[in-house]
């Protein structure tokens, strides 16, 4: 069998569901950056794949994978100033322990 | 056939890597795994004739992504600490099962509409095209020049020193 949509769709989900699984489960900022970074590759090779079989000559799926990555390098920059501005005044990256906006 | 053993061995080392990410416990290798699984990311948008995109991925993702965040792991020394799971680890896992269940469900229950055209090669001219001709996707460029100005700055005040 020759590969198809079918098989790309299923890795994305796969790393999808891997980064969901991360960034739930993760007791570490930085690691949950991590895990979000992968979801955010997995969407990606959806688009690029619905791209590449459903309209190959219209590439629009192409140009919204290159805004994802533009959304994704703000998020990483802002986010790493984040998880750095926290640890400066907590000394911790423990999101279980950053609960300052709890009541 | 070239194609077909290319995709698998990307998608087995992407997910193999993905897998490591959230399963080591030193943040640090964790990082390097989330490099790896980048690059596999890279093959697999070559292996769908996306080579623009490619060059994109090791640029902004490997090149600069991967480099922001090690320093941030260092700048926050939380090596010897690891990245220890939750106490949600097993609801975390039943939600992502489920997702991957649900989209499975929602893929092969649908029928799509496989074009059979051959893609563009290369694709760099044509989005090009897409981004900044006429009837594009120039206003959303603009906009997303302003985010990463916004972003740089917010960057800038968050960390910077009182």
């Amino acid at each position: 069998m020759s590969i198809g949509l079918e098989h790309y769709i299923v890795l994305s989900a796969v790393l999808f569901a891997i980064g969901l699984y991360g960034a739930l489960a993760k007791r570490n900022a930085i690691a949950i950056m991590l895990s979000i970074e992968i979801m955010l590759n997995a969407v990606n090779i959806a688009m690029v794949a619905f791209s590449r079989f459903i309209t190959p000559a219209l590439l629009t799926g192409q140009v919204f994978a290159i805004f994802v990555m533009v959304v994704a390098a703000a998020e990483a920059a802002v986010g790493v100033a984040i998880i750095m501005a926290i640890y400066r005044g907590r000394s911790t990256v423990d999101p279980t322990e950053i609960d300052l906006m709890k009541w | 056939m070239g194609v077909d053993i290319a995709f698998w061995i990307l998608a087995v080392v992407g997910v193999l890597a993905a897998l490591a990410v959230v399963s080591l416990r030193d943040i640090f290798r964790a990082a390097l795994a989330l490099i790896l699984c980048f690059l596999a990311v890279a093959g697999i948008y070559i292996t769908l004739s996306a080579d623009f995109l490619a060059a994109i991925q090791i640029l902004v993702y490997v090149g600069a992504i991967s480099i922001l965040i090690i320093l941030g792991i260092m700048l926050t020394r939380e090596v010897q600490r690891g990245s220890p799971s939750n106490k949600f680890r097993i609801p975390a896992f039943l939600v992502a099962a489920l997702f991957l269940g649900v989209v499975a469900y929602a893929l092969f229950s649908t029928t799509w509409q496989v074009s059979t055209v051959e893609p563009l090669t290369p694709t760099t001219q044509a989005l090009a095209g897409k981004l900044f001709g006429e009837d594009g996707f120039i206003l959303s460029v603009e906009i997303a020049a302003v985010l990463l100005l916004a972003a740089i700055l917010g960057a800038i005040v968050l960390v910077r020193e009182k």
